[in-house]
């Protein structure tokens, strides 16, 4: 009596497997830049989703996941520099830095809306400040993954590209497993009224947490993704507001409150990146004024807007209901 | 009646906002299977009783005890797991998810139930409450008689052994309360003691056999339906207003 599969979610779960095993063997048929471009974008959809889990779903706003992009790259700089081998150290760095989140999280999560946002930022703001006094960094003028020049060059590209892919399907399925399960309704019932969540019997607190480390942890691998592809690390670079800004683009863009809605968005980011990126300052403008005129005009975002209007459910996070026909509304 | 039918307990209940009195030294008492309704002036303390009872506010004074354990210092969502559950004065529906999801997330959480058993029910409180078509609807579609509907759903969702619910009459037509006194009829014939705030007395008195009437922050008459309508202090403080204004 209750669905949770449609034929067209599984349809579509299809097509996601069927496009992963392409990019699978993305490295050995794509060109270089096309490789380089691609884990970008696996970064950008990572950055999105967990953006969207943290707001989206546990109504979570925050300004400042740059804080845990920027230590995701630092710890992975401090791991490999202690001689972890330098990929398993990206995956470590995520989780340091998630098991770090859990702490911060028991006196940032009992802020609430605009000062749980501005205090995020600062918390960013000081992980920066506090990462700069770490002798190995040289302050604002950075170092660099050195470990990875052992590797040769297209089997560093090819091996980010893996490990971007790799950590964006665990960190989506992830994701995706907590929506459909207890605490993603616990989770989605907090964001619409916490006072009611809690009349009912959800523990706020502690489902917060569960999405604030997520998000943590997310962040922080794609942080140190990106540095395994940028190789250099300059902290002012990472721990720029600018990447929460782009989350919240892609979220907004794609749909707030939708699994598929940032992952369109990032891929939206992606594309305007690549035809727009040369044009610096104006096209960070440009950024700005479309995330505005989405949240004006279209607040449920690209995905948000075609799932109402066409009862889209692509992956099923819900639940439907089948009713007999003679209790279907307005038929009797 | 003997103290091993006691289910809840409330004690000396003090609770201030700043310098205002809103509850003075309450003492309340609910009885396993007892339906109890209360009623007072507005301004009188029910609502906020309600929420010292369900853990939305802590008091500031006082010991609540339910089946047998001292529950003043829990917060509502683990009093909601031990059977405490509750309708909200104006609505507070999971504005984003369907009425079903709604209810899933008290099922889950407070009745701590899984899977099909879960499912089954949410399907059952909807059926019962009238609003199984209107299970796949976002809750912020629905109209205001039907979030009210969805509060008492969502509450018996939980598997409540106190059902506490504020105000959740108003507004009806004559037609819509008699549903109403039938639904809290059938969770009442199940076991389930009811705490209920309401104005319209005459629909209280179709389904209490106790009622408590509150006045300035304090219980003035405690009693059955017809004792209590007839002391001399309540008309004084609520029938006399009342009668005044037939429609408050």
């Amino acid at each position: 009596m209750v669905l949770r599969w449609t034929g067209r979610s599984a349809a579509f779960a299809t097509a996601i497997a069927a496009a992963l095993v392409v990019l699978a063997v993305g490295p050995f048929v794509f060109a270089p830049g096309v490789t380089d471009r691609l884990t970008a974008l696996f970064v950008y959809v990572i950055l999105g989703a967990m953006w969207n889990a943290l707001a989206g779903y546990g109504g979570l706003v925050s300004v400042g996941q740059q804080a845990f992009f920027g230590l995701g790259a630092f710890a992975a700089i401090r791991l490999s520099h202690a001689g972890v081998p330098v990929y398993p150290s990206l995956a470590v760095a995520a989780l340091l830095v998630g098991l770090l989140a859990l702490p911060l999280g028991e006196v940032m999560l009992r802020l609430r809306g605009g000062e749980f946002a501005i205090g995020m930022w600062v918390v960013a703001e000081l992980a920066h400040l506090l990462v700069n006094l770490d002798p190995l960094i040289n302050g604002e003028t950075g170092t660099s993954l050195i470990a990875l020049n052992a590797v040769t060059a297209p089997a560093r590209r090819a091996d980010t590209y893996w490990s971007a892919l790799g950590g964006m399907v665990v960190l989506l399925g992830a994701m995706f497993l907590m929506l459909r399960g207890r605490v993603g309704a616990s989770v989605q019932a907090i964001r619409d009224d916490e006072q009611a969540a809690a009349s009912v019997g959800v523990r706020v607190l502690a489902t917060k947490r569960v999405v604030f480390v997520l998000a943590a942890l997310g962040c922080a691998l794609a942080g140190a993704l990106w540095l395994a592809s940028a190789i250099t690390f300059q902290p002012r670079a990472y721990f720029s507001v600018q990447w929460t800004a782009y989350m919240i683009f892609m979220t907004l863009v794609g749909g707030l409150g939708t699994f598929e809605g940032p992952v369109l968005g990032a891929v939206l980011f992606f594309v305007v990146e690549t035809v727009f990126g040369a044009y610096g300052v104006w096209y960070l403008v440009g950024l700005g004024a479309a995330a505005l005129l989405f949240a004006l005009f279209v607040p449920a975002g690209l995905w948000g807007n075609a799932e109402r209007r066409y009862a889209l459910r692509m992956l099923p996070v819900g639940y439907h209901v089948a009713l007999p026909a003679s209790r279907q509304p307005g038929g009797g | 009646m003997p103290d091993q039918d006691v289910l809840l307990t409330a004690s000396g209940i003090g609770k201030r906002f700043n310098a205002l009195a809103v509850l003075s030294d309450v003492d309340f008492a609910v009885h396993d299977r007892e339906a109890i309704g209360i009623v007072g002036p507005n301004g009188a303390g029910k609502t906020t009783l309600l929420n010292v009872l369900s853990g939305a506010l802590a008091a500031d004074a006082g010991r609540i005890v339910f089946r047998g354990d001292d529950v003043s210092r829990l917060d509502a969502a683990e009093r909601c797991r031990r059977g405490i559950a509750r309708s909200h004065q104006i609505p507070r529906p999971f504005a984003g998810m369907t009425v079903f999801e709604n209810l899933l997330v008290g099922a889950r959480t407070g009745a701590g139930e899984h899977g099909e058993a879960a499912y089954r029910r949410c399907i059952e409180s909807l059926e019962l409450c009238g609003m199984l078509p209107l299970a796949n609807r976002r809750a912020e579609t629905l109209g205001l008689l039907d979030r009210k509907r969805l509060e008492l759903a969502r509450a018996l969702a939980t598997d409540p052994v106190l059902l506490l619910l504020d105000e959740i009459g108003g507004g009806l037509t004559d037609a819509e309360a008699a549903e109403l006194v039938g639904i809290i009829r059938v969770i009442y014939g199940r076991g389930i003691a009811v705490v209920w705030i309401e104005h319209i007395v005459h629909v209280l008195v179709q389904v209490v056999g106790r009622m408590v009437c509150m006045d300035a922050g304090r219980v003035i008459a405690d009693g059955t339906p017809d004792a209590v309508l007839q002391d001399a202090a309540v008309i004084d403080a609520y029938l006399g207003s009342a009668h005044a204004h037939p429609d408050s």
